[in-house]
């Protein structure tokens, strides 16, 4: 028996619906979506692409009644090139090594300084508002990849899951803030700029560091595999020191 | 492109490795990371098709984070309740931790140049 047209509509919706095919899809959509805006705004920081992105799949979602166990099924073949993305980083450190190893100095301590920066400065904002504890725990690795700041997060008592969006968050803060704020302090080199940018927002910071030069997008990855490393050993003794 | 990813993907899965068997605090790809580095520094060159593949998975490096950004709908109420002081504390943070590694940056690069002088 052919269905009947609104039945096979909605049969068809109910298949597409559970199949990773669906979410991938709309996934690499919103983010083109996103793209275009940016490209539109004349590349302008403050029509951040992955905000845009989340933004419409959070709306599909909410529309469709889709929770997001379903939907991650099919985005997470893109959340796993994550790990591999990672990696490449090493390539423009490789390419620009010469310059980094010239650098290694300041590159210690603006690390050393940025990272407790960003961990202390966070929890003290966030408690002295009157955040809950467990909030404030969560926010403490808010400014390192993705993968390290969940592993903190759970390791300090916070909530994986909420420091993970904060983690996104924080990124798409700093790469909207980065260039006027760095315009307005002068700081003109493309080393600091690129490090600042990478160690207080990750790869969202790395990526827009990479739009606007290629040196600063490389001091920006070599800051994010530093301050990873950092704040994994840093904000749990921190915690054990507050505690 | 297929050796390239493998080599990727092998320094990775790498990474995991030696991060689970000695209980790192330091996740997988950056120690998958930390293992390219070394392998490109001792061979001296890249090669055409992994400078290629890297610069593929760097140019859409943001898209990456969008599923795990959508993850935001799973935690809307405990933001919603929180939502002043969160918001206060990321926007203030970021700002200052920008501010202070780029001028430390700075000022430590300078006080060497002079030193050199």
């Amino acid at each position: 028996m052919i269905p009947s047209g609104h039945a096979a509509i909605a049969g068809l919706w109910v298949y597409l619906h559970t199949q990773p095919l669906l979410w991938l899809t709309a996934t690499l959509a919103a983010y083109a979506i996103g793209v275009v805006l940016h490209e539109r705004a004349g590349r302008s920081p403050l029509v951040n692409t992955v905000a845009v992105a989340v933004a419409l799949l959070v709306s599909m979602l909410l529309a469709t009644g889709t929770s997001y166990a379903t939907y991650f099924d099919g985005a997470k073949f893109v959340h796993f090139l994550l790990g591999p993305a990672t990696v490449a980083l090493a390539v423009p450190l490789f390419r620009n090594r010469q310059v980094v190893a010239r650098a290694i100095m300041p590159i210690a301590a603006a690390l050393l300084a940025g990272s407790l920066t960003a961990a202390c400065s966070a929890m003290a904002i966030a408690w002295a508002l009157g955040a809950t504890w467990q909030t404030v725990l969560s926010l403490a690795p808010k400014s390192v990849t993705t993968p390290i700041a969940m592993g903190v997060s759970e390791r300090i008592g916070g909530s994986p899951s909420l420091t993970a969006v904060l983690v996104i968050l924080t990124g798409i803060v700093g790469a909207v803030i980065a260039t006027p704020l760095l315009n307005v302090l002068g700081v003109r080199d493309w080393r600091a700029r690129g490090f600042a940018v990478g160690l207080a927002a990750h790869g969202l910071g790395t990526a827009r560091a990479f739009q606007v030069h290629e040196m600063a997008g490389t001091f920006a990855g070599i800051a994010v595999g530093l301050n990873g490393i950092a704040t994994a050993v840093l904000v749990p003794l921190l915690i054990e020191f507050l505690r | 492109m297929i050796l390239a990813l493998t080599l990727l993907l092998g320094c990775q899965l790498g990474g995991e490795i030696v991060s689970q068997a000695l209980h790192l605090p330091v996740p997988g790809p950056v120690l998958g990371m930390v293992f390219l580095a070394i392998l490109l520094i001792a061979r001296g060159r890249l090669s055409l098709e992994l400078g290629q593949a890297a610069d593929f998975l760097l140019r859409h490096l943001s898209l990456f984070f969008v599923p795990a950004a959508v993850g935001v709908i799973s935690n809307g109420a405990r933001i919603a309740r929180e939502w002043w002081p969160l918001s206060v504390a990321l926007v203030v943070s970021t700002a200052l931790t920008i501010t202070v590694a780029a001028l430390v940056f700075q000022s430590v690069e300078r006080l060497i140049a002079r030193g050199r002088r």
